[in-house]
């Protein structure tokens, strides 16, 4: 029944994946091995809440059964999927934990091509905060302590064409400044 | 600088995914370098980021060709790159499953595990425990044990959540941890505080003393962690639950305070959990309900969602509660998240007044296509329940209903409607035609068989006492026309009710039948012979028994007594009486919606209960000679809930016997049961026959015993007996830890309270749709008639109610209904009485001071009439 009470349990995360705008998997994880047991089970169900969901920003809605909060960010999709009975906002917690440690890893740049192109830091992330369906973590900074891991240098971004140009710029001042010394020393010979 | 991928993706533009066309033996292939020397950290950490992204897409690896991959990548722990190494972790708890000997990295894990880099230390555990089995789980204990009590956080919270995962797998290995575990619990930390609660619970979840105790230190002590609040929370009112505590324990006190935590997680929790208490007071409700009422006006959308959501529940059972939030609710109704808005609608349809619901409904149409099916049918709920409080509203509600049908949708979502369609019919008569005309409406163009034979059934039920049956049909003739196999045998039948009721039609209805037999199908053109035949006989009595009012044998029965048949050929004729009756009547039973939550579960149709019992009876040698089991009983409870012994009775009506199963439960721990029967001791002429004693009856381990008992053959009306049951047996002590018993026991017995046998232990009940078909198709031969004053009872819903029950039998036409406000009712009660024979009561009941019944009964056999007379007197 609906209302029957929640079994006590840490298992509180069901699923969590990671869809494009066309609605194609790039991460997911289940980690109830009843629920949707085959990939055709999984792709149908991601199918199916992808439709209902990416044409409005709702944050939560209630699909076969289960839960799901999400977020969106540019091309990108991300669901929890629960319980009937979870907590909704422990689900939530867990969504924003993720958002907001994939931000940063990403410098901001929250879209697919960085996140592709980043995918081991995101594989990492999400096996800090979720451990076979368990929330391990839910506090983005302890999450990136952890993983410890930083996107690498994309030359798209503002901030890094800027890091660029300061490192591009300290090594001719360092190649420079050695040619002089070399100058300076072949004359003194 | 380091390329990160292959130049083609780089020049395939931003857009595209460097993963997309990989291709697996390409990715295996290049897995080689692993194996190169020095290692390059940036290739091999791309190489198994590709691996890991084909496995998630759902790539198949082979055994071997993943064991090879596998192998290869034991090698980089060679390597001190952080990454590459975390890396290698994933990939080891992704391959447990697919590539063989994974347990080769333990030495390596282990190391990593009790090493210095504390970046290491906590997912080395979850990867070491992801691969180890219950025999290697000894072999690292000792490591768990320190790492559960670490001072790292991270280290002690994989360890615990590592081992809250091998409970399942080695719960005795585990359990020995609970010390580790409890000094975890103490932790500043606040997720190593939640996940050593969430471990101690799940290893001492059987002991409830234990897990009282749990709970008051910690609630006592206050903990930091919202989730682990939330735990708390959960586990308090399951406690609750169990031991049915008053809300006055301090438990609930417990869940009350959390309402005013810091955190609106455990706020909403708390809320949640008083909601779904059972027999909660409006007055315990009320801070519940004023909690969810503030979140009504978050700008978070999860949390308004999931006020909403609850508050939609205490409607449901509480409506006057959430009065209060109407004005909230209000506000909700154009919410832009459509499930918000229609959680709140659909709360105000059951808390509003009448007034309201044609508003309601409008602004619900407005939006009804945007939101998802399995909210459609939380509207189609709402307006089931609505129907039933504001009967007179149905026409407004039968209008939005037809146009939902109109709508697409799933096969869940149609059912709902239809099944609220039906029972609107069913409740207000004046609805019937236009609900019926929808419906046919329906039939059209539905493309679910399961709901085009259930409407045709219905068509056919109702339709012909309507006043203008010709118009029906045309619509049924269509579908024998246009559709699947099992929708044209439905509608067969459909259309022969209707030549059967109505004379005028059945000519015509004659010449369908007769095009139906140029079916393709067999069943179509079978059921269209036989209806003709029936048809063309022109006998009520026939009618009425082949026609109006099916069969009503248990069908897995029928199929057990015609294969008996069949193997031991004889001259007799097949009796059919000799079939065990259905228990539970197929049709006419409440529609019930399913609810949200298990819409997905598939509806399984198992063998009844009745089924069951035949079964295990026939186990029995003693009761082989028996013949067929008429009917079982409702359990009777012979004990109080809480006592030594907890002993119930089921009572099996066969032709000329009855048994008596006795399921007793053993609840003393230091007591083992041998030998136990109940003795009977009957007031009437009843014999006891036979007792079959249950052998052994350890410690909470239930079992049964027999009684066989034959029926006095000289007096047929007594039908009723009272028996004094004793239960005797023999007991020796035991060991409460191993339940060892000793070698001598001793005799003992023990009072159960008396066990009455009443007219309906003989009575099965039958369904018969068409009562007055059966009614005319009976006869008067056997029929009597005698009027009774009931003085004790003052309305007729309980006069009713009281001789359903008295009687056993099922009421048929929906008259077990008193319709409000009336001085007069007529019950149908339907039946058949032990040894096959058919029993029906008509009732006619007068309201004065008391309750006046005239009870007119009709049977194939004059006996049975008597003895129905006889016990009402």
């Amino acid at each position: 029944m609906d209302s029957t009470c929640l079994e006590p349990s840490l298992y509180t995360v069901k699923a969590v994946f990671i869809l494009d705008n066309d609605g194609n998997r790039l991460l997911s994880k289940y980690y109830d091995p009843e629920l949707y047991p085959t990939m055709k089970d999984q792709k149908n169900f991601e199918s199916n809440v992808f439709s209902k969901t990416h044409k409005a920003d709702n944050e939560i809605a209630f699909l076969e059964g289960m839960t799901i909060v999400y977020k969106s960010s540019i091309d990108l999709f991300f669901y929890v999927v629960g319980s009937a009975q979870e907590n909704e906002l422990m689900l939530m917690s867990v969504l924003n934990c993720l958002f907001d440690s994939l931000s940063h890893i990403l410098r901001k740049n929250v879209e697919r091509r960085c996140l592709l192109d980043n995918m081991e830091g995101v594989f990492l992330v999400v096996d800090e905060i979720i451990d076979g369906g368990v929330i391990l973590e839910s506090d983005p900074q302890q999450v990136l302590q952890k993983v410890n891991y930083r996107a690498d240098d994309n030359p798209l971004t503002e901030q890094s064409v800027a890091q660029h140009l300061t490192e591009k710029l300290a090594l001719t001042t360092n190649v420079l400044q050695s040619a002089k010394e070399q100058i300076k020393w072949s004359i003194l010979k | 600088m380091i390329k990160k991928f292959d130049k083609k993706d780089e020049e395939s533009g931003s857009g595209s995914n460097p993963f997309q066309h990989l291709e697996k033996s390409a990715v295996l292939q290049e897995a080689r370098i692993f194996n190169e020397t020095p290692i390059n950290p940036r290739r091999c950490l791309h190489i198994l980021t590709k691996i890991i992204y084909l496995l998630n897409q759902g790539e198949h690896f082979g055994t071997t060709e993943a064991t090879e991959a596998f192998f290869a990548m034991t090698r980089l722990f060679q390597s001190n790159d952080q990454t590459l190494r975390r890396m290698c972790y994933l990939t080891i708890k992704e391959m447990a499953n697919i590539s063989e000997d994974v347990i080769i990295v333990t030495s390596s894990l282990t190391k990593d595990m009790t090493g210095k880099e504390d970046v290491y230390r906590g997912p080395a555990i979850r990867a070491l425990c992801r691969i180890t089995d219950t025999t290697m789980l000894q072999a690292i204990e000792r490591y768990m044990k320190q790492a559960i009590v670490d001072k790292v956080p991270s280290v002690s919270s994989s360890a615990l959540v590592s081992s809250l995962h091998m409970v399942k797998m080695s719960y005795d290995v585990v359990k020995r941890w609970v010390n580790e575990a409890q000094e975890a619990a103490s932790s500043d930390n606040i997720m190593v505080q939640y996940h050593a609660l969430g471990l101690l619970y799940h290893l001492r979840k059987n002991d409830r003393l234990a897990v009282t105790k749990m709970l008051n230190k910690f609630t006592k002590s206050g903990l930091k962690s919202p989730f682990a609040y939330c735990m708390l929370i959960r586990i308090a009112s399951k406690l609750l639950d169990e031991t049915e505590g008053g809300h006055d324990s301090p438990l609930f006190d417990f869940i009350e305070s959390c309402l005013r935590n810091k955190n609106e997680m455990v706020v909403y929790e708390a809320a949640s959990a008083i909601v779904h208490m059972p027999n909660c007071t409006a007055r315990e409700l009320a801070p519940a309900v004023s909690v969810l009422q503030l979140f009504c006006s978050s700008p978070k959308a999860a949390l308004r969602y999931a006020a909403v959501r609850t508050l939609n529940k205490v409607a449901m059972k509480h409506p006057s509660a959430v009065t209060a939030c109407n004005l909230d609710l209000e506000n909700l109704i154009t919410d832009s998240n459509r499930s918000i808005a229609t959680l709140a609608i659909t709360t105000l349809l059951k808390t509003g007044s009448e007034s309201s619901v044609d508003r309601l409904m409008k602004q619900i149409s407005s939006f009804v296509s945007e939101i998802s099916d399995e909210f459609k049918v939380v509207v189609v709920q709402a307006i089931s329940a609505l129907c039933q409080k504001y009967p007179r509203k149905h026409s407004v509600m039968m209008n939005f209903l037809s146009n939902m049908l109109r709508d697409d949708g799933g096969f869940d979502y149609k059912r709902a409607i239809v099944d609220c369609i039906i029972s609107i019919i069913e409740e207000n008569p004046e609805s019937k035609e236009t609900g019926l005309a929808h419906l046919c409406e329906f039939i059209e163009d539905c493309e679910h068989t399961v709901l085009a034979t259930k409407i045709l059934h219905l068509l056919g039920k109702e339709g012909p006492r309507t006043p203008q049956p010709s118009k029906y049909i045309r619509f049924i003739f269509n579908r024998v026309v246009l559709e699947s196999e099992a929708v044209r045998a439905a509608a067969v039948s459909a259309l022969a009710k209707f030549g059967a009721q109505n004379d005028d039609l059945l000519p015509s209805v004659l010449v369908l039948m007769q095009r139906c037999m140029m079916d393709s199908d067999d069943e179509v053109r079978d059921r269209a012979t036989f209806y003709m035949n029936v048809l063309q006989q022109k006998q009520k009595a026939l009618n009425a028994a082949y026609i109006f009012n099916g069969l009503s044998v248990s069908i897995p029965g029928l199929e057990k007594s015609l294969h008996q048949y069949t193997l031991e050929p004889s001259e007799k004729p097949f009796d059919m009486k000799s079939v065990p009756l259905a228990t539970t009547p197929i049709t006419e039973q409440k529609t019930e919606i399913a609810p949200v939550a298990t819409s997905k579960l598939p509806e399984k149709l198992g063998p009844s209960r009745q089924d069951i019992y035949q079964e295990q009876l026939a186990a029995i040698p003693e009761f082989q000679s028996l013949g067929p089991l008429f009917k079982s009983s409702e359990p009777v409870q012979l004990t109080e809930a809480e006592t030594e012994y907890v002993v119930r009775c089921i009572k099996h009506t066969f032709a000329r016997h009855m048994v008596f199963q006795f399921d007793c439960t053993n609840t003393l721990n230091d007591q083992l049961l041998q030998k136990v029967m109940v003795q009977m001791e009957p007031s009437e002429a009843y014999e006891v026959v036979n007792y079959i004693p249950a052998l052994s009856l350890p410690y909470s381990q239930p079992g049964s015993c027999y009684t066989l008992v034959r029926l006095p053959d000289d007096d047929p009306t007594a039908v009723s007996c009272t028996f004094s049951c004793t239960m005797k047996y023999l007991v020796k002590d035991c060991d409460p830890n191993t339940g060892e018993p000793d070698d001598d026991g001793y005799d003992d017995e023990y009072v159960l309270e008396d066990l009455e046998v009443t007219v309906a232990d003989h009575i099965q009940k039958v369904l018969k749709p068409n009562f007055g078909a059966a009614w005319e198709e009976v006869g008067d031969e056997n029929e009597k008639e005698e009027t009774f004053a009931l003085a004790s009872v003052r309305t007729l819903d309980e006069a009713v109610g009281n001789i359903i029950s008295f009687l056993g039998m099922q009421p048929c036409e929906r008259s077990d209904k008193v319709p409000e406000n009336k001085n007069s009712h007529v019950l149908f009660l339907a039946g058949v009485f032990r040894g096959g024979h058919d029993v029906l009561v008509r009732a006619r009941l007068a309201l004065a001071d008391g309750v006046t019944m005239q009870v007119t009964v009709r049977s194939s056999e004059e006996t049975v009439v008597d003895v129905i007379l006889a016990s009402v007197g």
